[in-house]
């Protein structure tokens, strides 16, 4: 890793400043994605500005049928909140599925929505509950969020401080580990608010996280497993790599879809 | 080179550290704490694992600097004089090592997980070494060790 001014900023207007000033800054939140990108000089930025100094960017809070999370909250307090727990259990059941304990005693929801890892569990959650991603400048919805692969809407310089997800009927996270990394193979997050059916897919799509069309038609006709019985998944635009093929993950998708509107 | 400042095993340390020093690293070759190993350096395979403020976390993913004002525990830190912690003692009763390179990390993702779940059963204890991996034993004595160790714990904590 190359070496780089590190700041440790007590405000978001001045982690902000630090941004602008610098233009190949980069922002660390828990730096378990950032750290083994640097390492491997995939990432060399001039100045590190760590985030966690920072107050009031972690936390975890119900606004009546919303429930707001901090960038700076861990997957660890989102997989063991009692307010998380109760109110939306399939999100803290997403948290405590991402890699091991101690990458969850430090990976953040801000960092791991930011990066938009084609693999990465979050993504799926935003896009299917349709969450509202709140920035240092604007709020934008999860549809206008995700722009593609390791790709969002963020601008330089802008720093997210806040996710809010508001609280489904029904929702629930089935996730086909690859055995060896624990990243999505497949995951499905599926959720029905009011008549709305949202069903998002991660770890499969060579463009990153994307919404099932097909599987939302059908659900919100019937939300039940019967109504997936003619479910098939075009290969066509998944990822086919070593871990397996175009056409293995469109099946996997399937039954994940299955999987998860079972447990929801 | 900017100064960072942590509690290590109890004690103050103040160290001059680069932007890029990794908390590993400095554990390591500033303090000389070569108790806590490095396996993979790629967040793989928990060798590095250490208490941070009370938690487990990769040492070899967390830089110094990030550190400062923490409270860190490595497995130096883990016996109280010469009477080993319960879960030491485990390893060492239920032959949960053989090269012993991985145990350092294994011991401390074991105390973290006893404090945080109490006495876990075996599915438990195997799905909570997600983050840690051993080339010898197979796992089956570290599994085996975790248990006995988190009965002691808990029954040394009355
Ligand atoms: C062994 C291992 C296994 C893993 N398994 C999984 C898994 O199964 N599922 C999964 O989803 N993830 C997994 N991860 C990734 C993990 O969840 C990361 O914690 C997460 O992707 C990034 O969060 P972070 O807080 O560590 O971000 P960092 O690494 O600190 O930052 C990541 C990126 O986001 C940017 N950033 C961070 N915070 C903000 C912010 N508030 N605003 C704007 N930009 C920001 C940074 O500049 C950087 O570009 C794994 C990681 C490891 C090491
Ligand atoms: S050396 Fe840190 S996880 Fe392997
Ligand atoms: S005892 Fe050799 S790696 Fe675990």
């Amino acid at each position: 890793m190359y070496d780089f001014n590190f700041h440790r900023p007590k405000s978001l207007r001045k982690a902000a400043a630090i941004l602008a000033e610098n233009e190949e800054a980069k922002l660390i939140a828990g730096g378990q994605t950032l750290l083994p990108t640097m390492k491997q000089r995939l990432a060399a930025p001039s100045d590190v500005v760590d985030l966690s100094a920072i107050s009031g960017l972690s936390g975890i809070e119900l606004k009546g049928r919303k429930l707001q999370i901090g960038a700076m909250t861990k997957h660890y307090d989102v997989a063991t909140s009692q307010v998380v727990r109760e109110a939306l259990p399939a999100l803290a059941d997403l948290a405590g599925m991402i890699g091991d304990p101690a990458v969850r005693n430090r990976g953040t929801i801000g960092g791991s929505v930011a990066n938009n890892d084609p693999a990465a569990d979050y993504p799926a959650a935003c896009l299917a509950l349709n969450a509202t991603i709140v920035t240092n400048k604007r709020r934008m919805t999860a549809d206008e969020f995700f722009t593609g692969l390791f790709d969002t809407a963020l601008e330089e310089g802008e720093i997210i401080t806040k996710v809010i997800f508001p609280l489904p009927k029904r929702a629930a996270y089935a996730k086909f580990r690859n055995p060896a990394s624990r990243y999505a193979m497949a995951g499905v997050f599926v959720s029905k608010r009011g008549r709305e059916v949202r069903v998002a897919v991660t770890g499969a799509g060579s463009d990153g996280v994307f919404r099932l069309t097909q599987a939302e038609e059908m659900l919100s006709k019937r939300f039940s497993e019967k109504a997936l019985k003619d479910l098939t998944v075009d290969p066509d635009g998944l990822v086919g790599d070593i871990h397996g093929s175009a056409e293995y993950r469109a099946n996997l998708v399937a039954v994940m879809t299955r999987r998860a509107v079972a447990a929801a | 080179m900017p100064k960072v400042s942590m509690t290590v095993n109890g004690e103050l340390v103040s160290k001059m550290v680069e932007g890029r020093t990794l908390l590993v690293d400095f554990l390591r070759d500033t303090l000389k704490l070569t108790g806590t190993h490095i396996g993979c350096d790629t967040s793989q395979c928990g060798a590095c694992v250490v208490h941070m403020d009370g938690s487990a976390v990769k040492s070899c993913t967390t830089l110094a600097l990030a550190c400062q004002g923490a409270e860190i525990m490595t497995i130096e830190g883990l016996a109280d004089g010469e009477t080993l912690h319960p879960m030491q003692t485990a390893f060492n009763d239920h032959h949960g090592l053989q090269c012993g390179y991985c145990t350092p990390g294994m011991i401390m993702t074991a105390v973290d997980m006893v404090k945080r779940l109490g006495v876990p059963d075996e599915e438990t204890i195997r799905a909570e070494l997600e983050g840690n991996i051993c080339r010898c034993t197979g796992y089956h004595n570290i599994v085996k060790a975790i248990a006995a160790g988190a009965e002691a714990m808990n029954k040394s904590n009355g």
